[in-house]
């Protein structure tokens, strides 16, 4: 069984999202999606200060096996990006929840968040699969 | 129902993720592929082949019955055990298929095709022997386990029994040899030192407990892809298929052109396409920008010819993106690739990138 932590939210297409105090968004993919990939080798991230849409492609995880398309789980900015998975990208395998997350969004609206997946909702739509 | 090697359980023991791959339930991985793929440069790995295709060629006319198949010439093999690597090709000097021939006796050859091309091969190798006076038979006797890294034949070496390790002592390079009912070979398909060894079917199981006890890490499609491409090696489907000559798949050591009256089927499409000129090779691509290189992405030269990749990965040992790309032989060092609408420069290198541990590039 996969881990999605319940204090999170979710994209149908795998991405996690975490709201912080400042009220910005930072986003990863989920340990669901990770164990599916195997071993990532390559992400390209998306450049900062990129205005984003929800659902556009912004970033890609390349695995042993392909190349997969992240998905921005909400509309926004970009405002920060994990550089150190350009000499480390494992550590989307290792710690997806945590040292892996990708980037960081502000977001333009309050409602994109609210009408992202709970761990439950989440928990469904992987099961159906 | 996909087909099972007689590994099937052990791999499932052993916490392998199962794919189809050409109709067999095999493992792509037992957790991480990159591991795996260390363990081979630097240990001992195994790998279940059970799924490759072994043709017992027997009769009086075995030995011309091969030299009209193979591009190669097995006239060549004269020591009982030696083995040949081959393309087998069609008239238009397309390759049906790669294969190593076992020479055991005049009378008896051992050949071992790919899984994803069996029944096209049995087809054509049964065709093609109706000339001759000689029999194709696929042989399911045996499990097939591949032992390779620095360490596997030490490894190795600990499970087998006192005749074994005696047979096996001072084993050539490309040679096999049959002992108390296994057919150990010293070839393989990483770029190491190592072993493929057909295993009777009832004690696969008990060969490979015995080689995971002696610290023999199960390594999977997934890893066995990476090795072969660092090591420059070709995949049947990838770097060449029926319609891709073997001059432009990096195969023109493998064709045997003396004797020059040995009429191998595919040779004379082969002249005309020597006559002609052979446009493109086969070479290796080191990248130079980020992104990964895949197979099938377009490569375009300094002068604006094109070519395409064949195969791609991030190099595990090298820690940069590789490839082997199609492309014209007028190419320079430096070439730029498609990734996904970018383009990115690569450096164009020979098509081999890491051997015996050791990078090349």
């Amino acid at each position: 069984m996969s881990d999605i932590p319940s204090e999170l939210r979710y994209a149908s297409s795998h991405e996690w999202a975490r709201m912080e105090d400042d009220g910005s968004i930072v986003v990863g993919i989920t340990d669901h999606a990770q164990a599916l990939l195997g071993d990532v080798v390559y992400v390209e991230l998306p450049e900062v200060d990129n205005e984003i849409g929800a659902g556009d492609e912004i970033a890609v995880v390349e695995s042993v096996k392909a190349a997969s398309d992240i998905y921005a789980p909400i509309s926004g900015t970009i405002i920060e990006v994990n550089e150190a998975l350009e000499d480390a990208p494992e550590t989307v395998n290792t710690d997806c929840y945590g040292d892996g997350w990708m980037f960081r969004i502000q977001p333009s609206n309050d409602t994109d968040y609210q009408d992202l997946l709970d761990a439950e909702g989440y928990a469904e739509s992987i099961a159906d699969e | 129902m996909a087909l099972q090697t007689p590994f099937h359980a052990m791999h499932l023991a052993a916490g392998a993720r199962m794919v189809d791959f050409g109709g067999w339930d095999m493992p792509i991985n037992y957790g991480s592929q990159i591991d795996e793929h260390h363990a081979v440069r630097q240990d001992a790995g195994m790998f279940d082949v059970s799924h490759m295709t072994i043709v017992e060629v027997v009769g009086a006319e075995a030995k011309p019955y091969l030299q009209k198949l193979l591009a190669n010439d097995i006239g060549k093999l004269t020591e009982s055990g030696k083995a040949l690597y081959s393309g087998m090709l069609n008239q238009d000097g397309g390759v049906i298929d790669d294969l190593i021939t076992y020479y055991l006796t005049d009378t008896h050859y051992r050949v071992v095709v790919n899984a994803s091309t069996r029944e096209k091969d049995l087809a054509w190798m049964t065709e093609q022997a109706k000339a001759f006076e000689v029999s194709v038979t696929h042989n399911t006797d045996f499990a097939m386990l591949a032992v390779q890294g620095p360490n596997a034949i030490a490894k190795a070496q600990t499970v087998f029994t006192e005749a074994q390790k005696q047979t096996t002592e001072g084993l050539g390079v490309f040679f096999a040899v049959e002992s108390e009912g296994y057919f150990i070979a010293r070839t393989g398909y990483t770029g190491e030192d190592g072993y493929e060894i057909m295993v009777p079917v009832a004690e696969a199981e008990n060969f490979w407990n015995r080689l995971l006890e002696a610290g023999v890490k199960p390594c999977g499609l997934g890893a066995r892809d990476t090795l072969r491409l660092e090591a420059g090696m070709n995949l049947y489907g990838n770097e060449m298929d029926e319609t891709v000559s073997p001059l432009e798949a990096n195969m023109g050591w493998t064709i045997a052109w003396e004797p020059t009256d040995r009429d191998f089927i595919g040779r004379q499409a082969l002249e005309q396409q020597k006559a002609d000129g052979v446009k493109n090779k086969l070479a290796g691509l080191v990248l130079e920008g980020k992104g990964v290189l895949r197979a099938h992405m377009k490569v375009v030269c300094e002068d604006g010819s094109t070519g395409e990749t064949t195969s791609g990965t991030m190099s595990p040992t090298l820690k940069k993106s590789i490839a082997l790309a199609r492309i014209p032989k007028t190419a320079g060092e430096q070439v730029m690739v498609d990734i996904r609408g970018k383009q990115v420069p690569a450096k164009v290198v020979k098509a081999c990138f890491v051997r015996k541990g050791e990078a090349l590039v």
